[in-house]
């Protein structure tokens, strides 16, 4: 290697974040796909591929917000599921449907709330916490809200199925959801105050409680945040299909989550990346799934090629951004 | 003349009473009281995949009232969507020894091994549903191949080439190794081998999952503009298939199958499914009542007997349905 080479190929490596090689693995898929296949390269079919992973943006917009705090929500599944079938259940028992969702919602906030509380007082590492949470809201919507995993929205709320069917300026409502979703969580964590804290106590927190960042209100907070998420992503999916199935927490649902956010650029450690990276991860597993339903591959063949091409990125991401030093005296999560 | 007549009724009611005094005494049915003594305080263990949907409360609720009337006790554990925790349930059962073990299995190979060992501990097992491919002394439950033969002879004459029709259509499958999936794939692909009226587009699975199957079914119309019709594998998740057909539009035939819950009806009055091929949970029930019954009386040792009783399909479209062509799970537990 010359001298002049060196810095050369430092700058290369400086340049490809994970982001950008997972950007650069999704626009060589889109390329072979639009080369491979008819139809693939149609307005409409990109608008499907969007549409089909607006839910798993939405939520991945809420796991963003909580691993950029240095924390995980492994409860979003369950929360998002259980939270939706209460109104749902409220709702056919006679309660007027808009204040069975804002019942819906206070549940969400109160469990947010309560397991930020555990987080961020008691201090429970958040991957028990939000696991363990997620366990009692699942067996709670199992034991206690509902009989069934299945609950129809009762029929007569055209303006609720419209959030999941509807369309506006020819975008279907799930994909303008998601946009304003990111939109409004990269304002929040750009543009805000309180969005630097995130950053500033995903970084380092104990800087940041010596800097005087009320570290601990701004930890619930994330998480009432990620539980709002949660919520939407619930309201859409009922909307879509006209009811909630509570299975999605048995599925590995939650995983994709992960797997957008971490994929994406945003690292476990915690205060890095933004909402640029779920937005190219979202697309990512969008532009996979699409593909690999035209091609009618079979299930599983798809999950074996889903966690190639995740594990292909991530190995590059290893090799082209080592572990420093930081992050081996941290680990990753 | 007349007097003749008094004495003839006279006679008639004399003869009448002379018959109801012999039927007060009656005969002793020989067969009642073994057949009590048979049920009576036998255990049953049921273990459905959950107990969180229609078919396996239908069939519990079926049961319970059965086993309540004459005495055996019927328990269930719930493998809560999971096979390990079937697994561990059924082995369970195994050291407990009730007398009759009912299993709805998730597919066909998960617990061949230890529905062997039940069989081998002697415990009679009946599979409900969804078969393993290891059998056991009785199956009773939809018949997937002529469920799948009659949705692809359907399809023919919907979408058939020959009715002027594209003849795509789609297939959207429940898990892959699922009884209803094998055994439904494999008739449609029989059925269809020799014709070339119809061409499978796509072949995917929705998991159980609504959401899964909206995103497959929107997919393969948005890549098929001229798909005729799409067979689902379970009508509560083709809920999602059929919502995608509404959001896109387009007129596609859908036909599903399930347990015939006052969902499936609603679902072809509002125009989700066009054809819901019903398996009939009620009926099914008192299938599983009569094979328990068969089992419970029968000296036959475990393994031994080996029968089916497949469920009659029930076809619900708008032009079949009737105001009992579908069940309420809450009436059916009352």
């Amino acid at each position: 290697m010359t001298a002049e080479a060196a810095p050369t190929l430092m700058r290369v490596r400086a340049m490809l974040t994970q982001e950008v090689i997972v950007l650069l693995t999704s626009i060589a898929l889109f390329v072979a796909f639009s080369l491979a296949l008819d139809n693939f390269l149609s307005a409409a079919n990109m608008i499907t591929l969007v549409r089909n992973v607006a839910v798993l943006g939405v939520l991945s917009v809420g796991m963003a917000i909580v691993v950029i705090g240095r924390g995980v929500d492994l409860s979003l599944i369950a929360v998002m599921a259980v939270s939706i079938t209460a109104s749902i259940v409220l709702a056919t028992r006679g309660m007027d449907f808009v204040s069975a969702l804002l019942v819906g919602l206070a549940f969400v906030v109160a469990v947010a709330a309560a397991m930020g509380f555990l987080i961020a007082y008691v201090e429970i590492p958040a991957i028990f916490a939000t696991l363990a949470v997620g366990a009692i809201v699942y067996g709670l919507g199992r034991g206690v809200i509902a009989d069934l995993d299945v609950n129809n929205v009762p029929s007569g709320l055209d303006w609720f199925l419209f959030l999941g069917r509807g369309s506006l300026l020819g975008i279907p409502m799930p994909i303008w959801i998601f946009l304003l979703t990111a939109l409004a969580a990269y304002l929040f964590l750009r543009k805000t105050g309180l969005g630097r804290f995130v950053y500033a106590i995903g970084d380092n927190i104990s800087t940041a409680r010596i800097t005087g960042i009320p570290v601990r209100p701004v930890i619930i907070m994330q998480y009432v945040l990620s539980g709002l998420m949660a919520f939407l992503a619930g309201a859409v999916t009922a909307a879509s299909v006209a009811s909630m199935n509570m299975r999605v927490v048995n599925s590995t649902m939650i995983y994709d989550v992960l797997l957008v956010v971490i994929l994406g650029g945003i690292g476990l450690s915690g205060g890095r990346g933004g909402i640029r990276n779920v937005l190219v991860g979202t697309v990512l597993i969008g532009l996979l799934l699409n593909g690999m339903t035209i091609m009618d591959i079979p299930y599983t063949v798809q999950n074996l090629i889903k966690s190639t091409v995740l594990l292909g990125a991530l190995v590059a991401d290893a090799i082209l951004n080592p572990r420093d030093e930081q992050t081996s005296q941290q680990g990753d999560i | 003349m007349h007097a003749r007549k008094i004495l003839a009724a006279a006679a008639a009611v004399g003869m009448l009473a002379l018959g109801s005094a012999g039927a007060e005494e009656g005969m002793v049915d020989e067969l009642r009281q073994p057949t009590l003594d048979a049920l009576k305080g036998k255990t049953v263990v049921f273990v459905p995949m959950s107990m969180s949907f229609d078919l396996p409360e239908g069939w519990a609720a079926v049961m319970r009232k059965e086993a309540d009337r004459l005495g055996y006790t019927l328990d269930i554990r719930d493998a809560n969507w999971s096979t390990d925790t079937g697994t561990r349930a059924i082995t369970q059962v195994i050291t407990e020894k009730p007398d009759i073990l009912i299993v709805q299995n998730f597919d066909v190979a998960s617990y061949a091994r230890s529905l062997k060992r039940a069989v081998d501990a002697g415990i009679k097992v009946i599979q409900v549903n969804m078969k393993s491919s290891y059998q056991t002394d009785a199956f009773v439950g939809a018949d997937w191949y002529g469920i799948g033969q009659y949705a692809a002879q359907r399809m023919i004459e919907k979408c058939g080439k020959s009715t002027g029709k594209s003849g795509k259509i789609a297939l959207i499958q429940g898990p892959a190794t699922a009884a209803a999936s094998v055994y439904q794939l494999n008739a449609i692909s029989e059925t269809l081998k020799d014709s070339d009226e119809i061409e499978v587009v796509s072949s995917q699975t929705g998991d159980w999952d609504q959401s899964k199957a909206r995103g497959i079914a929107q997919t393969v119309i948005q890549q098929n503009p001229d798909l005729c019709g799409i067979i689902g594998f379970w009508d509560v998740m083709d809920a999602g298939t059929g919502a995608a057909i509404a959001e896109s539009g387009k007129d596609i035939y859908l036909i599903t199958s399930g347990g015939g819950n006052k969902t499936a009806c609603q679902g072809v009055e509002n125009g989700t499914f066009d054809e819901v091929i019903s398996y009939d949970v009620p009926g099914q029930g008192r299938d599983l009542n009569n094979a328990i019954k068969i089992l419970l009386q029968s000296p036959a040792a475990a393994g031994e007997l080996k029968f089916a009783l497949y469920t009659p399909n029930k076809i619900i479209s708008k032009e079949t349905m009737t105001q009992d062509s579908c069940w309420d799970l809450d009436l059916l537990k009352g």
